[in-house]
């Protein structure tokens, strides 16, 4: 009994001593286990006086208590020296890239086609597509542009033979939509077109997406409201300024050029505007009554207003690409800029 | 179309800069292009005359001038022009000047005598951009001591207008200035055209053969021209700041009044006309040797100016050379026609022209200017060449000469196209200026059209017109309205545009590429495909038209290869071009190619090459998204195509595409030296899908049975699993290929394929005597079929 307190303090040492779990376990054993040495004082209890058992009892059941509370704080102790070994020992290195396959993305072209798609589709325009090998009826004649028309040298043409040639602009497409739907009519026609020119700002094929609304009292303000709407959405711009310049197309009349206000320079005049302060963006216009005959539309009872655009112009426009070439080299460096 | 602006304004005057001038015809639809200065700057040049010429003493080919600048002594200075004279006034650059290029005028001495300025040639001014010969020679009228960019009023621009085709009746400075004078609301100061009287009777014979192409032609005989004179220098100044060099005067004055009312005119060497002048279509085959040196053989619909003996020039398009004035000519037969615009529409471009006359005549030449023209040339040409005018010889064609249109135009429709009601005055008004007589009635404008506007025929040429001039940018905005009406919408089939990005999050990037591609290309993949051969490529390599996507994807590759980047993946979608044309197919398909390593090079991946069973895997990816068990895969052979790494994909049984790696060959005939995986697929299969139908969840436990079979090695598997398939029950849930093997433990020329089936009833638990049944069922089969053993 006289020994408690020496017993304690060897026990302390011990536990404090202990560098693992299983050492503790071994302690508690040792000490409080079924015969342990604590557990032993307290079974020897009988052996000593009755009046002296209660104050003998509280002692040995304090070391008891004071040892069990010992033994659960230094567990608690490594258990966290453990985990935190642990977690030292998996440490990544987060900065490391992820695995897998990276994403590809949509060419510009592409991203700037669906844009102009989504913004008309949203409006209850649909989107309609037809053939690239067109014949002349349908990419001339059915727009009003006669054989030996002067306009046909606005745009060369490349041909298969007398009749048939790659088209021009995705117009036909119109004319196949007027041909089978009654108005009202509401499209747009993305698509690859085709001029046979080639230089630092033309490429021999190229994108374009046209639009065509055909309804009852469709008026030149349609128009230009439309248009309007369409840029300043476009561009994210609600204060581009717009303008309509008078122009000509066969297959439109009135028929407007449409110029916006330099997106580069803020109509300042740069080198992409050559000093105008204006960009030529797109042309439009009413749908001329000699294209309403040919797809058996009433011109009396309707009209209706056209428009056309370069995809590459606005993609160029939108995106600050300065070479019209590198949308068609497919170059890795250059297409993976617009993912 | 290049003009003088000071030219312009002679005509008229606006008070507007010139900017402001340009930005007014732009806006009205006449583009300006260009505005260039017509001679670069420079000063201290004035008007001088050459008082005294002698020999240097010591250089043969130098002269000792005297010069008389106005400011006192004459001015010494040598000279090495051959053509100096005394008498002559000239450009004279004083000590001091500087000349264009920056160049200054210094005291010098030449060979030791002292030179005290320069007399100028056009070049040294910056008035002609090749070497003149020999110095400026002014009028002698020229004022001396005049600064001499005053004198040739050099402070001018050359303004380049670019007019669509409609707008003939700008090709002139009088056509310009008419329409500058309706957007001013000014009158044009034209110059009025006075007959000139003949001193001899002397016409020639013409015959209009086709009055219908030529509904008028007048000519006139002058005589005793001296093609040797000296055009004035007004006139080549003119013409040098419309973009057209001086040739000789009788050239000349045709292309000044050309440029100045509009009419292209032709000069003929009377030497040269047998018999009579003869406007009538060619004969087929018929030769002509035009004025550019060019042989060319006729075509029958080609309307050609003949004499007795032959063809003489493509009417309204370019004289012959053997017809033409030369330095000999003496009498000269001068033409001033009309043609109507479908006679010579065509006509140049046919031939490989396009000329000056061709390009007015197709738009349409003012129908009442031919008289006009003739006179003012004749006017012209007697002041220069000197010359007997004999009558004008006048034939016409009545029935066939354009009349006045008359075209209505109503207010309502007027309103209605524009958005706005314009007020009647205001129309009545810009009609009236834009020279067409108006009838104003109740409710609408009935005009007459200008014989100068070929452009105007119907209403909405009308309201176009009334539209310009009011200004587009002052008629309303507004939105279109519709009424809202839901649009049909397949929910069943998968958008382009899905399928783009399924591609993308594949790691592809989105190529476009031609759609005409190198024939030797085309041919080295595809050795029998037929395509549309454009008749005028731009080059051979671009010139025929694609039957497959694969030419293209290839030719990305090879950029991307040659530019270090080692790991490619690209896709396309696009039409596909085959068969003849006359039984042509425009098919849109999704392609796709991938080269290099399986994914990027990385610190953690397997940097293993991409193989046919990454980019099939690919494919899947895409097919699951519509229709994923009406594919097949079949081995086949395709040209293009690794015969052992090939398949043909079937879409509910019809070809739809082709998968594999690029045929070693073909590789190796490219110059690749990295294995290609390629496919192709029409997007109409792809884009068909389904809508989800749902099918209850068992509660009930599955049952899973793995077997592995040993069969031949060349068996495709889709065979064993066609054949489990067809006796695993109705039950099946799932068909798991877990191991395809060969190797150790397997007999040479077999493998072991694995598979992992799990059934599953929707209402009851299965048991094991009736799986066991279903087993035995696909082990004996496949037996007897396949061959296929299961393995222990």
């Amino acid at each position: 009994m006289d020994h408690l307190p020496t017993l304690v303090t060897e026990a302390r040492q011990a536990i404090q001593a202990a560098d693992s779990i299983s050492a503790l376990d071994a302690l508690r054993v040792r000490y409080l286990g079924k015969k342990g040495e604590i557990t032993a004082l307290l079974k020897g209890l009988g052996k000593l006086a009755a009046a002296e058992r209660p104050a003998a009892g509280e002692r040995i059941n304090e070391a008891k208590q004071a040892l069990g509370q010992e033994l659960e704080e230094r567990r608690h102790t490594l258990e966290k020296a453990d985990l935190e070994a642990r977690l030292a020992a998996e440490r990544l290195d987060v900065t490391l890239p992820g695995r897998g396959q990276p994403s590809g993305g949509l060419h510009p072209v592409t991203l700037t086609l669906e844009r102009i798609e989504g913004l008309f589709t949203r409006i209850g325009f649909d989107v309609a597509v037809g053939p690239e090998i067109e014949d002349d009826y349908h990419n001339f004649e059915a727009l009003n542009i006669p054989a030996h028309h002067p306009a046909r040298g606005m745009a060369d043409t490349f041909y298969f033979d007398a009749t048939r040639l790659l088209r021009t602009h995705t117009s036909p497409v119109q004319v196949r939509t007027m041909k089978e739907c009654e108005p009202p009519i509401r499209i747009v026609c993305p698509g690859r077109v085709y001029r046979s020119d080639s230089d630092l700002t033309h490429t021999p094929m190229f994108h374009q997406v046209e639009g065509l609304l055909v309804d009852e009292d469709v008026s030149f303000a349609d128009l230009k409201g439309t248009i309007e709407d369409f840029l300043h959405a476009f561009f994210e711009r609600d204060d581009l300024s717009v303008r309509f310049r008078p122009s000509y197309f066969p297959f439109t009349e009135p028929s407007a050029e449409v110029d916006i206000q330099c997106v580069m320079c803020a109509g300042d005049g740069c080198r992409v505007c050559s000093h105008s302060g204006w960009l030529e963006v797109m042309g439009c216009g009413m749908v001329h009554p000699e294209v309403f005959r040919h797809s058996g539309i009433d011109a009396e009872r309707y009209t209706g207003f056209a428009f056309g655009m370069g995809a590459e112009r606005l993609a160029m426009l939108r995106y600050g690409v300065n070479d019209l070439r590198l949308f068609f080299d497919n170059d890795l460096r250059f297409l993976r800029q617009f993912a | 179309m290049k003009f003088s602006e000071q030219w312009l304004r002679d005509w008229i005057s606006p008070a507007l800069d010139t900017q402001a001038l340009a930005d007014q015809l732009t806006m009205a639809g006449l583009e300006i292009d260009a505005i260039e200065p017509v001679a670069s700057a420079f000063h201290g040049v004035v008007v001088a005359e050459v008082v005294d010429k002698a020999p240097h003493p010591d250089a043969d080919k130098l002269n000792v001038c005297r010069v008389d600048d106005g400011s006192g002594e004459p001015v010494q200075v040598v000279c090495g022009a051959p053509n100096v004279a005394v008498g002559q006034k000239v450009p004279f650059a004083r000590v001091g000047a500087v000349l264009p290029g920056d160049f200054t005028i210094k005291k010098a001495k030449l060979r030791g005598v002292e030179s005290c300025g320069m007399v100028c040639s056009a070049s040294e001014l910056g008035l002609e951009e090749e070497t003149s010969e020999g110095i400026l020679e002014l009028p002698t009228s020229a004022p001396i001591g005049e600064n001499f960019r005053r004198f040739m009023g050099l402070d001018d621009h050359t303004i380049e207008v670019d007019l669509t085709p409609n707008r003939g009746d700008c090709l002139s400075l009088k056509g310009l200035a008419r329409e500058v004078g309706v957007l001013n609301r000014l009158p044009v100061e034209g110059s009025d055209i006075a007959p000139v009287p003949n001193t001899h009777e002397l016409g020639f014979p013409v015959r209009v053969e086709d009055g219908e192409r030529c509904p008028r032609y007048i000519g006139r005989l002058i005589k005793g021209v001296d093609v040797t004179a000296e055009t004035p220098l007004w006139m080549t100044e003119r013409l040098r700041r419309s973009g057209v060099r001086s040739i000789d005067p009788v050239v000349d004055v045709t292309n000044y009044v050309m440029l100045e009312i509009g009419q292209p005119l032709h000069a003929f060497d009377l030497a040269n006309l047998h018999g009579a002048v003869i406007v009538r279509l060619a004969r087929e085959g018929e030769r002509l040797v035009l004025l550019d040196g060019q042989d060319i053989t006729l075509d029958a619909d080609t309307l050609v100016i003949a004499d007795e003996r032959g063809p003489l020039a493509i009417a309204g398009v370019m004289g012959g050379e053997h017809s033409g004035v030369s330095a000999q000519t003496r009498d000269i037969f001068l033409e001033a026609a009309f043609f109507a615009p479908l006679a010579i529409a065509g006509q140049a471009r046919r031939y490989g022209l396009h000329t000056d006359a061709s390009h007015r005549f197709e738009r349409g030449v003012d129908t009442d200017l031919a008289r006009d023209a003739a006179e003012r040339a004749t006017a012209l040409l007697l002041a220069i060449t000197g010359g007997e005018p004999g009558p004008l010889v006048v034939v016409e064609d009545a029935d066939h000469l354009p009349v006045a249109l008359s075209v209505t135009l109503r207010e309502k429709r007027l309103t209605q196209a524009l958005g706005k009601p314009l007020a009647d005055d205001e129309v009545t008004e810009i009609l009236q200026r834009l020279g067409m007589t108006v009838d104003k009635r109740a409710g609408e404008w009935t005009v007459r059209v200008p014989s100068w506007r070929f452009d105007i025929a119907i209403e909405e040429d009308l309201i176009e017109e009334v539209a310009r001039i009011h200004g587009y940018n002052r008629l309303p905005v507004r939105r279109p309205a519709a009424r809202l009406a839901l649009r049909a919408n397949q929910e069943g089939n998968v958008p382009l545009s899905r399928l783009r990005r399924q591609m993308a999050s594949r790691g592809y990037q989105e190529a476009i590429t031609y759609s005409f591609v190198a024939p030797e290309l085309q041919r080295a993949m595809f050795p029998e495909a037929m395509s549309p051969v454009l008749a005028n490529p731009i080059s051979s390599d671009l010139s025929v038209m694609r039957a497959s996507l694969f030419p293209g994807l290839v030719r990305a590759m090879q950029h991307n290869l040659n530019r270090q980047q080692t790991r490619v993946r690209l896709f396309e979608t696009g039409l596909t071009f085959r068969g003849p044309l006359d039984d042509l197919h425009q098919i849109p398909m999704l392609g796709a190619l991938a080269c290099g390593s399986c994914e990027p090079e990385g610190w953690s991946g397997d940097n293993r090459l991409a193989d046919f069973f990454d980019i099939k895997g690919d494919l899947e990816s895409l097919l699951m998204l519509g229709e994923d068990d009406a594919w097949r895969f079949e081995p086949a052979l395709h040209p293009a195509l690794h015969p052992g790494q090939c398949a043909k994909v079937l879409h509910r049984g019809e070809e739809a595409g082709w998968i594999g790696t690029l045929h070693p060959a073909v590789r190796a005939a490219l110059g690749l030296k990295v294995d290609a995986l390629l496919f192709e697929i029409r997007l109409d299969a792809l884009t068909q899908g389904r809508v989800p139908a749902f099918t209850p969840l068992s509660r009930h436990p599955e049952v899973r049975r793995d077997l592995a079979f040993l069969v031949d090695a060349d068996l495709p598997v889709q065979a064993l699993l066609d054949t489990i398939a067809g006796q695993a029950g109705e039950w099946l849930a799932e068909s798991r290929l877990f191991d395809v093997y060969r190797g150790q433990g397997v007999p040479e020329g077999s493998k072991s394929v694995a598979l992992g089936l799990t059934w599953q009833h929707p209402s009851r638990t299965l048991n094991d005597e009736e799986i066991n049944q279903l087993v035995d069922a696909i082990v004996t089969e496949s037996r007897q079929h396949l061959g296929a053993e299961l393995r222990g």
